[in-house]
């Protein structure tokens, strides 16, 4: 019985990874949209980027079999470097988030590791830490280290840097959702209900959910 | 007035955005002694206002001196240190004898942990499905055409590409390569593009 059920498990798996060579790309593309249009770090894709290497290892050795005069090489060659140029500059965008908002990042980032929510992979985790830790030490060698004794201390709060959530985006509706609740300044909350397909300008943080869970596309 | 040199230097560093300036060692060092001497002013008032209140405002604004001489110091490397992250990308990990002068040894040693730790981050990407690693400064604008006219600076000497061939670049030689292999050495400055 237990077997039967693997075997099944193994050839949906199989499927699935059939269907999405195409699918995979689509998603990685507005995955990468979404990071770098978002003020925050959003959530990783990592499957997403691993599937896409190995697709694209696959593809080169294909391509590299083919004569280099054939026109389809050249095609196949451009499309594969547009396809590594995304991947790139996706996981680029993030590492200058996390440099950036490096602080409040590491510190967002424990408590959802606690809860199994994490948005950083373990490497990016590894990095930021790190980079944390280097930038800490720079200044103190530096400078805080010749200041007077109460000056001596690197104040991990006011060096944060913070993304700004009130910052406006262009975003799309990838599904209809109702009751979208937006904060005025003066108090005056306001409901807006955002239809599948539409477009609108709004408030990053009102919509920051529906961004991680695909409701919504940035653009 | 207090805290005005760390102004001059934080003018300084802000003239040029872009480029990087030689490492205000000089400057850095005078605010540091402005700080201790502000600071030991504070001590001897802050020990004698136990009897004399009438003290107590000239330790605050001191004290505040002695704050913004610090935060400022910190934005100032800070501002460095984002400049010299570009450089990690802009030139990979060995800088240029000419830059390299511009950076102090601290900063340069931040630096060579800042590259590190890049490195390392790049060669863990993929590993898990037999890549050894992807370097992200390469493809750093969007592909435009898979080969550029590009025209030799030096001599350089032999370069193999992928696919195996092996190409002898020299000094106002011209080359039609992919643009994946010349980007490295066109950062270097030893091809540049024709367009």
């Amino acid at each position: 019985m237990e077997l039967s059920d693997e075997n099944i498990d193994l050839s949906d798996n199989e499927e699935e990874e059939e269907i999405t060579a195409e699918v995979v790309l689509k998603t990685l593309q507005s995955a990468w949209q979404n990071e770098r249009l978002a003020p925050e770090i959003l959530p990783h894709r990592n499957d997403m980027v691993e599937c896409m290497l190995g697709q694209i290892q696959h593809m080169e050795r294909n391509v590299n079999k083919l004569p280099k005069t054939d026109l389809r090489a050249t095609i196949h060659k451009m499309e594969l470097s547009r396809i590594k140029f995304i991947i790139c500059n996706y996981l680029k965008t993030r590492l200058s988030k996390i440099e950036k908002f490096c602080i409040p990042i590491l510190n967002e980032e424990r408590q959802r590791m606690e809860s199994g929510t994490n948005y950083l992979t373990p490497s990016e985790y590894k990095y930021a830490q790190e980079y944390l830790m280097n930038m800490e030490n720079h200044m103190k060698t530096v400078v805080l280290d010749q200041m007077p004794g109460n000056m001596q201390t690197f104040e991990m709060s006011k060096m944060a840097d913070h993304p700004n959530m009130r910052s406006h985006v262009f975003l799309k509706a990838n599904d209809t959702v109702n009751g979208v609740v937006l904060e005025d300044l003066a108090g005056e909350d306001e409901e807006i209900d955002l239809e599948e397909g539409s477009q609108h300008i709004l408030q990053y943080k009102p919509i920051a959910d529906l961004v991680k869970n695909g409701k919504v596309q940035l653009i | 007035m207090f805290a005005e040199k760390v102004i001059e230097l934080l003018k300084e560093a802000e003239r040029n955005p872009v480029t990087i300036d030689p490492f205000n060692d000089d400057k850095i060092r005078q605010i540091v002694e402005e700080m201790h001497s502000l600071f030991r002013m504070n001590m001897n008032d802050a020990n004698a206002t136990m009897e004399n209140k009438t003290l107590w405002t000239t330790v605050q604004v001191r004290h505040s001196a002695l704050e913004r001489n610090k935060r400022c110091l910190l934005a100032y490397l800070y501002s460095r240190m984002v400049k010299i992250k570009t450089l990690r990308w802009e030139f990979g990990a060995i800088l240029p004898p000419d830059v390299r002068e511009l950076l102090s040894d601290d900063e340069y040693e931040w630096f060579s942990k800042y590259s590190t730790n890049l490195a390392s981050y790049m060669r863990s990407l993929g590993q898990d499905i037999g890549y050894n690693g992807i370097d992200l400064t390469e493809n750093l604008k969007p592909p435009k055409s898979l080969y550029i006219e590009v025209l030799c600076m030096a001599d350089y000497g032999k370069l193999e590409l992928e696919d195996g061939d092996v190409i002898l670049l020299k000094k106002h030689s011209r080359h039609f390569l992919p643009t994946s292999e010349c980007q490295t050495l066109i950062r270097q400055g030893i091809l540049q593009q024709i367009t």
